[in-house]
């Protein structure tokens, strides 16, 4: 029907072949006229094409052949190429043409092979189905798969799937295709585009022969997805031109629709005949003679009965991540196709699965030379979003493969030393020296706990992310450490309170110019999920923006509610998905004193000025301060010196790789999830009955619930580094060294010299309350004391206060005590004057 | 020089040549680049090659050998080529294989596409620019060498283009071109001319005639010289962004390169469906040849300065090197007195600002950049044009710099950041996109009271991670990207600088002149060119010598830590340590010396005593400043 008589023929005897299968094999049940044409579009017009590396032989395809589709229509596939058609080659029977020389010789025996390839479509379609009906990975991790059996075949459940949801299309994982049968794989990958259709044939025999009265939109396409030769954008060269290949980037730019002519529809304007012709590579043939009545120059394009496809460009830039230093990274041009169309949008992170393809630039017809180089682009098959599976769990799969063996058994060696503990933290940030348990507590935030999920009992999430909080003099090398943690992490990100807003921290909405798209732009916080977010600056940032954290560092999540008035707007257009942003982030902060030094007579609250409400939500709080000791000068001299004078290589002998240690911390947090053992538990108890106990003593309470929590994630983070799957005692007692160590430096109260945790849960001091209480007693006493005088001078009463008290008094405890008599309703002051009521 | 004709005038001849020779072996890419690497080896071979940097493009003979010495200002998507093909005579339909590599178009004649001798090859594209803030004195015009050198491959003759299509692209470009290259070059060589070591034009000052509808994207405004697109067809994985490079390549300014301007004749010659490319994406990555010529490298050479006055590979000519460093002292001795005389009599001022003229970061210790040394002189007056003219003087005296003036306009407006323009697909350069060893000289003076918005925070604090950290965070719009650099900034204010910086010293004048202005300028008057050329020379080397510390001195600073502290554990922290080891690896090079001395430490210490006493003094005159 598409055959288009004025396409010059290169060889005659093609011509013949093709009239032979000229006759379509129109499936039984069509009864839609328009549908023929549609049907065989695909492989049945042979147009001469110029392709960049291959010369055509014309035959007509085999893939048409009997489709047991039984009315349901096939739907064309752009993006597997349109035009490009595949003709079998009978190796041992006469070569089509002349000047072919048949590829793939060496294939001995009565074999049919699509041209240039060596693909048999026959056993293709065979080992296809029997990997279908037989395919069974009871490991399957994907989410996808949740709902399915996994003893069972899996993808027999898919296509069960397919015929009650209607949804016409199989996505297949090219690792399960490897698995069974390699060489399968390995001509999916080097020849998808004659590959896949094969499966596509596979797999319509087989649904409508177990489901043979379903009713699709279409026949069911076959996508595959997750090539094992996932790469780099970077690593792309022209030997994986025309093959199949899964590239993982972020999304920046996506174009409006293009409708895209698949096939022109002329009718003659003079006798009404009609025909089709398929549109190569962006150009029609026009037919100049009607082939019907033979008068020249009547056809006539009709648009709307043209086919079109729906067809984007979208740009992909290579992921941050994979990106080498000091360049800038790389972009690649996307073309999506019909049903994936605005599946993705900018900003998002995807894999995607296509076929990379080059194109000679286009000629300008004025000039006779050619640009010598080529335009290349994808045409996707299949998307996957990274980070929408980021929403629903952690993206494990992904960052699994990562580690080949031998880099796993590197790191198990690692893990199985005694000291890995210790060469860990003195591996963090080498050049910033010493403070060896606040780089402990740094390590242990980089693994952090084990994720437990109690929704169920209405707990909610138990937060698994520790936060840590670093308070000292400036210029201790706190934004240093900062730094260095920032750049370890994938998923790090650095603001500074200084100059960070409640917005850029947590999601915001921007309008494209272009395409007045809304686009969600995600803050330091969202971006961090999973991750680490270093604040420095703590205490520079102001109360509103302060305010989102605590919703992040207790409940992990973000709403989005806050981040902006203008939002109201939005949501509808954005509803459901955005209400709730996970940000399961560990926050690293730091914070300088409100004065310049760290004043060590003052409480950490006093000294730094944050509500203890937000204080109580970090796990470990440290003062990074000079310790002052001769001993330690010299070994700081020493290293600093050192710093100086070592070269590269020496540095790099003394201290763990830096590559190393982030593949250990990857590997951990992916893969060791350990598990209270009874011990554990019972030493935990025990630890935090201790702690109580410190207390109740002197009549204060030394530990919160919220401690025992702490105890807990860090006791999961030190059994991870030990690649531990159960927390054993050893982990405990860390952990409450650790917290020990950590309550002594910000808790201790710098009046009584004790540790004293109610200075972080309730920002003040027990025995300061009790002072304050006392001078409070006294005072009234001393009013009482004066009799009947309505009124009484300030300074008076001060002086006279300061007189009868053992205890120096100070303004500032003089004053408080007036608060708290005003507040009993016993007295006011106005200026200067103190009235009795 | 008869042999430097063919390889210089028709390197492709060459190259076609060898690619004949080899019948079709892949040896030959390799035989192409070893023979023009000979060819440069040759003593000064070098300079007999035109320069893109001093030539006007109209000058230069297409397809020549043409040298430049830029700064990789962006970095495209590498593309696929042909590296061979074939093409096919209609008339006799015989086919002829030939070489891709190096040209932008094919040669005459029908291209075969279905041709099995085909080779697909790749190639990495780079946007290179001028090194940002060259300063004027530094141009190989005035190295005198360029000028004698062939005169053969640029007498003053346009290549005739011989395409139908000559008219109609010129057209478009008309506009352009007259305040494109030839014109913008020609002021320049005029100056060049006369000496400009007396005249000190402010390179930055508002020179906004470049008015051409198309960006050449050049990181500071005001800049002007060629771009280009330098074609890599080796190793440009070893390229990083903003490197100095000095490439040499065949010269391509092929007319059919050129994008077509006219936006209505794209939509008519371009299937929509075809445009990959927005217009804006076309314009930055296909702009007119004419503008943008394109180089095809056949060497490339990393630049360790871009100091015209030396070498370029100084740490290999041994022979250079003594001969300089037996002068050395007596030259800082000169430039010391010279830059006192500039900061008004102030010695002290002087000491630091030579350290930090020749400080860099020379290595990083996981994020901690070492050696670098920002240098913050305060109490500069600030009512007169004292802080320009110095930065003036600076600008004579390193081979690139820049000025900033803070003014609450600039920080609130000025670009400051790159920027990925994703419409454009292209880097859009900021003023901190340098090159290494610029000398960035803030003007905090110019700084008055007022509101910051959105984007003056984000450029403060861009400054603030350039002087502590040194490295910028280039803006990507979804994320942020780190870029190492190695700038060395200079802040002159009055009171002490808001931004961070490793060292301050409060300007104390012993002299008063009535007009700084004329007191300056007659300073500047009595330094012979030949004394400048020294002061270049010496900052440079100073700058590039090794350095180590032995064992012993390493004990003796570790003893003097531990004393110190022992005194008064408040008279010095780890961060002062930190400063006076620079300080004393600076002052130490400075004087030639590569190893530091007892002695040597001992002078850094006293330096660093003087300055530290002279600032408390400041503070306790200044009351509550804080």
């Amino acid at each position: 029907a598409s055959e288009d008589p004025l396409t010059p023929r290169p060889h005659g005897a093609q011509e013949s072949s093709t009239g032979e299968l000229q006759p379509l094999p129109t499936s039984p049940g069509t009864d839609l006229q328009s549908l023929a044409p549609q049907d065989t579009s695909l492989f049945s017009s042979p147009v001469p094409r110029r392709s960049v590396s291959q010369s055509e032989v014309d035959a007509s395809s085999p893939l048409i052949y009997d489709t047991p589709s039984r009315g349901t229509p096939a739907r064309q596939r752009p993006d597997l190429g349109s035009v490009r058609k595949a003709p079998q080659v009978d190796l041992c029977s006469e070569p089509p043409s002349g000047d072919v020389t048949a590829p793939s010789e060496q294939n001995a025996g009565q074999k049919l092979v699509i041209w240039g390839t060596d693909v048999n479509v026959g056993t293709c379609k065979e080992k296809f189905q029997r990997f279908l009906q037989q395919f069974i990975d009871p490991t399957s991790r994907e989410g996808e798969n949740v709902s399915l059996d996994l003893n069972e075949p899996l993808y027999m459940q898919k296509l069960d799937e397919i015929s009650v949801v209607g949804e016409p299309v199989l996505n297949v994982n090219c690792g399960h295709v490897q698995a069974f049968d390699a060489d399968l794989y390995r001509q999916l990958i080097c020849y998808p585009q004659e590959v896949i259709p094969t499966f596509d044939m596979a797999v319509n025999e087989l649904f409508f022969d177990r489901f043979p009265d379903s009713i699709l939109e279409h026949q069911i396409q076959v996508r595959p997805y997750s090539a094992l030769k996932t790469r780099n954008m970077r690593s792309l060269n022209p030997e994986d031109i025309d093959q199949l290949i899964t590239i993982s980037g972020m999304v920046i730019r996506t174009s409006q629709l293009i409708p895209e002519m698949q096939e022109a529809f002329f009718r003659c304007q003079v006798c009404a005949f009609s025909t089709q012709v398929e549109v190569d590579r962006g150009r029609i043939a026009e037919p100049a003679v009607c082939r019907n009545c033979n008068t020249t120059h009547s056809m006539a394009l009709v648009h709307n009965r043209s086919v079109f496809s729906d067809k984007q460009m979208i740009k992909l830039q290579e992921s941050p991540e994979d990106m080498p230093a000091g360049q800038t990274p790389h972009t690649t041009v996307v073309y999506a196709h019909n049903d994936l169309v605005d599946k993705v949008q900018p900003g998002d992170r995807v894999n995607i699965t296509g076929i990379y393809r080059a194109a000679p630039m286009r000629v300008n017809p004025r000039q006779s030379q050619v640009k010598s180089v080529y335009r290349t682009h994808f045409d996707a098959i299949h998307f996957r979003k990274t980070d929408e599976r980021r929403l629903h769990g952690l993206d494990e799969e992904n960052e699994q493969r990562l580690f080949t063996e031998e880099r796993v058994a590197t790191l198990r060696e690692l893990a199985a030393k005694p000291d890995v503990y210790e060469r860990l933290s003195s591996a963090l940030a080498p050049s910033i020296y010493e403070h060896e348990d606040i780089k402990k507590g740094i390590l242990l935030q980089l693994f952090g706990g084990t994720r437990k999920d109690f929704s169920q009992t209405g707990r909610g999430n138990f937060r698994a992310e520790i936060n840590i909080l670093l308070c000292g003099d400036p210029g201790t090398s706190k934004s240093q450490l900062l730094q260095y943690v920032f750049n370890l992490v994938p998923r790090g990100q650095y603001t500074s309170g200084k100059g960070s807003s409640a917005v850029g921290l947590t999601a915001y909405v921007t309008k494209d110019p272009e395409t007045r798209q809304l686009v969600l732009q995600t803050g330091a916080l969202v971006l961090s999920d999973n991750g680490i977010c270093c604040i420095d600056e703590f205490d520079k940032m102001s109360d509103n923006t302060r305010s989102v954290l605590h919703e992040v560092m207790e409940q992990q999540t973000l709403s989005i509610a806050k981040a902006g008035a203008h939002w109201h707007k939005t949501c509808t257009a954005l509803a459901g998905i955005i209400c709730q942003l996970n940000a399961r982030t560990s926050i690293l902060a730091a914070a300088n004193p409100v004065e310049s030094q760290w004043n060590p007579k003052k409480t950490t609250i006093e000294n730094i000025q944050l509500p203890h409400t937000l204080l109580s939500r970090f796990d470990l709080i440290f003062l990074m301060l000079d310790p002052q000791d001769e001993a330690y000068d010299r070994r700081l001299a020493h290293h600093l010196v050192a710093l100086y004078y070592q070269s590269e290589e020496q540095v790099e002998e003394e201290y763990l790789d830096m590559a190393v240690l982030k593949d250990y911390i990857a590997y951990a947090r992916t893969c060791v999830s350990p598990r209270l053992s009874e011990e554990a538990s019972q030493a935990l108890i025990e630890a935090y009955v201790d702690m109580r106990k410190i207390g109740s003593g002197r009549g204060m309470v030394s530990a919160y619930p919220r401690q025992l929590e702490s105890l807990i994630r860090l006791a999961e983070a030190h059994a991870k580094v030990r690649f531990s799957d159960k927390v054993e005692t050893i982990d405990v007692e860390e952990a409450k060294r650790l917290h020990r160590e950590a309550l002594k430096q910000s808790a201790t109260d710098p009046r009584t010299g004790f540790v004293d945790i109610s200075i972080l849960t309730t920002g003040m001091s027990a025995t300061a309350r009790k002072r304050k209480e006392e001078v409070a007693q006294a005072l009234k006493k001393l009013i009482q004391l004066k009799g009947k005088t309505p009124a009484l001078k300030y300074q008076q009463l001060f002086d006279d206060l300061r007189a009868q008290s053992e205890a120096a008094i100070t303004k500032d405890m003089f004053d408080e005590a007036l608060r708290a008599l005003a507040d009993e309703d016993y007295l006011t002051v106005t200026g200067k004057t103190v009235r009795l009521l | 020089m008869p042999s430097s004709e063919d390889w210089i005038n028709n390197p492709l001849g060459v190259v076609d040549g060898i690619f004949a020779q080899s019948k079709s072996s892949p040896e030959w890419e390799r035989k192409v680049l070893e023979y023009f690497k000979e060819k440069l080896k040759l003593n000064d071979a070098k300079s007999w090659v035109p320069s893109l940097n001093d030539v006007p493009l109209h000058y230069l003979k297409p397809n020549s050998l043409v040298k430049f010495r830029c700064m990789v200002q962006d970095m495209f998507d590498p593309e696929f080529f042909m590296g061979a093909y074939e093409t096919v005579d209609p008339s006799t339909n015989s086919k002829e294989l030939r070489c891709g590599k190096y040209k932008d178009v094919t040669d005459c004649g029908q291209v075969d596409f279905n041709s099995r001798n085909i080779v697909t090859s790749e190639r990495q594209t780079f946007y290179c620019v001028p090194i940002p803030g060259e300063s004027q004195w530094n141009s190989y015009a005035c190295s005198s060498q360029a000028r004698v050198v062939p005169s053969t491959s640029y007498t003053p003759h346009r290549h005739k283009r011989s395409y139908e299509e000559d008219d109609d692209m010129d057209m478009p470009h008309q506009k352009e071109s007259s305040s494109g290259p030839q014109n913008l070059l020609d002021p320049r060589r005029n100056v060049d001319s006369k000496r400009l070591e007396t005249e000190a034009p402010c390179q930055n000052a508002s020179s906004s005639h470049c008015s051409s509808n198309l960006d050449l994207n050049f990181p500071l405004p005001g800049e002007r010289g060629p771009a280009c697109l330098v074609k890599v067809y080796e190793e440009w994985d070893s390229f990083r962004l903003n490197d100095m490079l000095e490439v040499f390549g065949v010269l391509s300014v092929d007319p059919a390169l050129s994008f077509i301007a006219d936006d209505k004749e794209v939509s008519s010659l371009l299937d929509p469906t075809d445009t990959m490319e927005t217009a804006e994406e076309q314009r930055a990555h296909s702009p007119p040849a004419s503008l943008v010529p394109r180089l095809h490298v056949l060497y490339a050479q990393p630049l360790q300065h871009n100091n015209p006055l030396l070498p370029s590979a100084i740490s290999e000519d041994k022979a250079f090197l003594s001969g300089f460093l037996s002068e050395l002292n007596s030259v800082r001795g000169e430039l010391l007195t010279y830059l006192s005389h500039v900061l008004l009599g102030d010695a002290l001022a002087a000491e630091y600002l030579i350290l930090h003229l020749i400080s860099s970061v020379y290595a990083r210790r996981d994020v901690l950049p070492l050696g670098k040394f920002t240098l913050n002189i305060s109490g500069c007056p600030h009512n007169s044009s004292y802080t320009e003219q110095l930065c003036q003087i600076i600008q004579h005296l390193m081979p690139s710099s820049y000025r900033l003036c803070m003014s609450l306009h600039n920080m609130n407006n000025l670009p400051m950041v790159p920027r990925k323009d994703y419409t454009a697909n292209r880097l859009v350069g900021g003023i901190l996109q340098l090159a290494s060893n610029t000398s960035l000289f803030l003007d905090e003076t110019q700084l008055e009271q007022g509101q910051l918005d959105a984007t003056g925070v984000r450029n403060i604090t861009a400054l603030g991670n350039l002087i502590s950290w040194q490295k910028v965070d280039y803006d990507f719009s979804y994320h942020q990207m780190e870029f190492p650099c190695n700038i060395n900034v200079l802040i002159a204010s009055e009171g002490r600088s808001l931004l961070p910086c490793d060292s301050q010293v409060h300007l104390r004048p012993t002299v008063s002149p009535p007009n700084v202005e004329e007191y300056l300028k007659a300073i500047q008057l009595a330094q012979l060119p030949s004394h400048l050329n020294k002061y270049r020379v010496y900052l440079t080397v100073a700058r590039l010598l090794d350095y180590s510390i032995s064992e012993q001195v390493t004990k003796a600073v570790e003893e003097d830590f531990v004393e110190m502290r022992k005194d008064n554990p408040q008279s010095i922290s780890a961060e002062d340590l930190h400063r006076m080891l620079v300080v004393a690896r600076l002052l130490s090079l400075s004087y030639g010396q590569t190893t530091l001395s007892r002695d040597g430490w001992i002078k850094a210490k006293q330096l660093e005593m003087v300055r530290t006493s002279r600032t408390q003094q400041q503070e306790c005159v200044n009351g509550n400043e804080p």
